[in-house]
């Protein structure tokens, strides 16, 4: 017989213990190093619902990350040294039992986590009208700044047209409509009281940008052609970085902006300001 | 037709054989590998150390690197075409079209493919791509730079980034004659598997590499064409002056264009209706090898061989519906982001499904670790890592942090990086005898396959946790936040870790070129397995089999069957001799 048997000899029972000790270390080490907080700290309402459903899936994937890898290290470890197989076929009742109890962990880790838990916080801030009484932002992207509108004292934002748009006009204001004439721009600075609902106005001049607030946990894209709202409340004061997460030309790493929590009193001495 | 009336360039290079076409599918993507791997370290030492000067390097990359310190323009040139070679040049040309090709026809006992010219077709247009997409570097302004995703209006308009001038255009030339080819070899395949199989080789008698190839040509064919048609568009829209991704009003530099009623939302919709199955036709070839791998280590059966199929079934039709997954903070509407998170989490179903049964498969086993073997094993590990990412961003919720940060990134290097990585190496490990009639040296393999899976770990799961941190993808630097001081600690781990692991592929490389000469001499069926190529001489001979096709008598896993002598029965021993389990 020409073939060798070299390369089906039986295992070494030493290696097959390292092999599978190694991937639950691996495992381990892996889990340790996510237990550190590495969430950003929290500063909107819906944010402590996004990171419930975080949470909940780090928990639950961890869990069966741990006790996956904890498997194969066992198989590996309890198997490896055998010469010959201790268990041939299994009947088919035993298979499709093994689905069914994966079919059902995953409808209730992953289907259930999205109904349960993430549908809820969906439902109440990204499907629906924001509140009549919160604070409208507009704010235009381009490449690589944000520009910021606030409506003035009418509560109403004049038009604009992209024809009129250029190094002064940034967003293209007409100067005809008197409506426009008490609105309030700025560049990459929003400001917005805190505990209060606030509406931004997302569009973009030229490019896909997206809006990040890593710590009020808003992310929403800037479609040119597109006017989007969003709405969330800030519920911690302070200055917060504004971060475009949607690639958008060599500027992108550095498209940053300000968004300034502070109380009512300090929000309306600066309106007043800037209407002055 | 014996191959040696042939000459040279009809034997090797303008081949109809299924396995010269197979190998040079693989060599090519190989090739590719190399250019993605290295841009990969280049990207990492950029993030490691940004802004620093990398005088030889200027040498290299001129406009690039100009005073040998990365600009930012060419800093998402090159991850956008480290994206696009990786993807479509590397896994999709080695895995699917390469092992593919060569394996398809012999598992199933064909002499060839269904349509060997077609076959040989295929392949030169896929070098053709592969060039022009090579040849995007050399052109005024660099390489393409709007991702590896193209979305316009950024791809669109030349004075958006400095890629999107030529750069763009060979890009997307580039992948539309890569679908063309994509698709031409995916029929093949379906056709081959319809009509080529031997006598006996029923469905249920066929390999799950084999089902997995057929399914996942299947959603190939039906989910590429798509992309070949908004390739073509979004050429329109930069050359001929349409507006099919562009809106009224774009004021571009300073300067108002003149395009309307067009939406960039519609390309989305349309890459992502081939991005999302393309996820599958790369992961479900990987996991049918590895149903084919373990078995002949571990002598005996496959658990679940037919529940198996179903699920392949199930991924590959909930792929085509779940493209929206990609688009929770698109501006799409929300209740169709509900819609796709609920479609999402159900594919994880099958996915967990397919899982067990690789674990299952173990049960029981007289494991070997031989090195096809560890790349399995590690190969399901990271299909449950990668899978349970997945459960993050299929959420839309949990998605609304997550979208376009680095956790997506450790995500789906895990899933179409990692899976189908590990699936490359198993197979190059396990087929190089048959292909090359000579062994891979096992020792420095096994010293590949834990330096690999070390560094990957360190790398793509702390991407997951710098994700979750808030980190954007795609950045240049991330120095001018101060939300992003904690990462830059992780950043620099990944980024040393990264350069092990691109390290360790030299080992690879030296492996296979040094066993491709001087390797031990392989037997026709070293590792005592039972599929049909394993009864050929190695290499095959051209049309495969002698005057007589083999007559299949029983399943792909007959293992450690209890009448048999041997502890594998091959897939032709009459059922007269050893009963057939089916």
């Amino acid at each position: 017989m020409e073939e060798t048997h070299i390369e089906t000899q039986p295992q070494n029972r030493l290696e097959a213990t390292l092999v599978g000790l190694l991937f639950v270390f691996l495992a381990v080490g892996m889990v340790y190093l996510g237990s550190r907080g590495w969430l950003p700290r929290l500063a909107s309402r819906h944010g402590a619902g996004i990171d419930n459903m975080l949470i909940y899936l780090l928990v639950s994937t961890g869990t069966l990350f741990l006790a996956g890898h904890f498997v194969l290290g066992y198989f590996i470890w309890r198997f490896g040294g055998q010469a010959k197989p201790s268990h041939r076929l299994s009947s088919k009742k035993v298979e499709r039992n093994w689905s069914l109890v994966l079919g059902l962990i995953m409808t209730l880790v992953a289907e259930g986590g999205v109904l349960a838990i993430g549908m809820p916080v969906w439902g109440e801030y990204f499907a629906a009208a924001p509140p009549a009484d919160a604070l409208t932002i507009e704010v235009t992207s381009e490449q690589f700044a944000w520009n910021v509108r606030y409506p003035g004292v009418d509560g109403q934002f004049g038009s604009i047209s992209p024809a009129l748009i250029d190094v002064s006009n940034p967003i293209g204001l007409d100067p005809d409509d008197s409506i426009g004439n008490d609105d309030i721009t700025t560049v990459n600075q929003i400001y917005v009281p805190v505990d209060e609902p606030v509406r931004i106005r997302l569009r973009s001049k030229d490019v896909i940008h997206s809006f990040f607030l890593p710590e009020l946990r808003v992310k929403q894209d800037a479609v040119p052609g597109m006017t989007i709202d969003i709405w969330f409340v800030p519920t911690e004061s302070g200055q917060f970085e504004l971060a475009c997460t949607e690639l958008c030309g060599l500027g992108h790493y550095r498209m940053k902006g300000f968004f300034n929590v502070m109380t009512a009193a300090e929000f309306d001495t600066w309106l007043a300001e800037q209407s002055s | 037709m014996s191959d040696k009336d042939l000459g040279f360039v009809r034997r090797y290079i303008f081949s109809t054989d299924h396995k010269i076409i197979g190998i040079q599918y693989m060599l090519t993507g190989f090739l590719m590998a190399a250019v993605g791997g290295l841009i990969a370290m280049l990207i990492r030492l950029n993030i490691a150390w940004p802004g620093k000067q990398w005088a030889f390097l200027e040498a290299i990359f001129p406009q690039g690197m100009a005073g040998g310190i990365m600009s930012p323009e060419f800093y998402i040139a090159l991850v956008t075409m480290h994206g696009t070679i990786m993807v479509f040049f590397f896994i999709s040309y080695v895995l699917v079209s390469g092992f593919g090709n060569y394996l398809v026809p012999l598992q199933i006992g064909a002499r060839d493919m269904a349509f060997p010219f077609l076959n040989m077709l295929s392949f030169w247009i896929a070098a053709a791509s592969a060039l022009v997409m090579l040849l995007s570097f050399f052109a005024p302004g660099g390489a393409a730079a709007a991702g590896w995703t193209a979305y316009p209006p950024l791809s669109a308009i030349a004075s958006a980034v400095p890629g999107s001038g030529m750069g763009q255009t060979l890009w997307l030339l580039a992948m539309a004659l890569f679908i063309v080819s994509f698709t031409m070899g995916g029929l093949n395949i379906i056709a081959t598997v319809f009509s080529g199989r031997a006598p006996g080789m029923t469905m249920r008698r066929m390999p799950l590499t084999v089902w997995s190839y057929l399914v996942a040509s299947v959603i190939g064919v039906l989910a590429f064409p798509p992309l070949t048609a908004a390739a073509i568009m979004l050429l329109f829209d930069r050359h001929f002056g349409t507006s099919f991704f562009l809106p009224e009003g774009l004021v571009v530099a300073g300067e108002l264009l003149n395009h309307q009623g067009g939406t960039p939302l519609l390309w989305q919709h349309l890459f992502w209706f081939l991005g999302h199955p393309e996820v599958y036709v790369l992961i479900l070839p990987a996991l049918g090898i590895v149903f084919d791998v373990i078995p002949a280590f571990t002598r005996k059966p496959v658990f679940g061989y037919r529940i198996t199929v179903y699920c392949y079934l199930a991924v590959a039709a909930l792929s085509m519906i779940v493209w929206g997954h990609h688009m929770f903070v698109s501006g799409m509407s929300p209740y169709s982001g509900e819609y796709f998170s609920v479609m999402t989490m159900v594919i994880t179903i099958p996915s967990a499904i397919i899982g067990v049964n690789m674990l299952g498969s173990l049960w029981g086993g007289a494991i070997r670790l031989k090195t096809p073997m560890l790349f399995a094993l590690g190969l399901i590990a990271f299909f449950g890592t990668g899978g349970f990412g997945g459960i993050f961003l299929g959420n839309a919720t949990a998605d609304v942090q997550l979208h376009d940060t680095y956790f997506v990134v450790g995500h789906f290097h895990f899933m179409i990086g990692g899976v189908t990585l590990l699936a490359t190496f198993a197979s190059v490990y396990f087929w190089f005898p048959k292909m090359f009639g000579r062994m891979m040296n096992d020792k420095l393999g096994k010293l590949h396959f834990w330096l690999t899976l070390v560094s990957f770990y360190c790398i793509f799961l702390t991407q997951h946790f710098i994700g979750l941190a808030g980190t954007p993808r795609r950045y240049y630097a991330f120095t001018d936040y101060e939300f992003l001081e904690g990462i830059r600690g992780p950043q620099m781990l990944v980024s040393v870790a990264a350069f092990v692991m691109g390290a360790s592929q030299l080992i690879f490389m030296a492996n296979f070129c040094w066993s491709l000469w001087k390797g031990k001499k392989a037997p026709i069926n070293p590792w005592h397995a039972t599929t049909l190529e394993w009864t050929l001489p190695s290499p095959p001979p051209h049309g495969n089999w002698g005057a007589e096709l083999p007559t299949v008598e029983r399943w792909a896993y007959e293992y450690s069957a209890a009448e048999a002598q041997d502890d594998f029965t091959s897939q032709v021993v009459p059922a007269s001799q050893i009963p057939a389990t089916f």
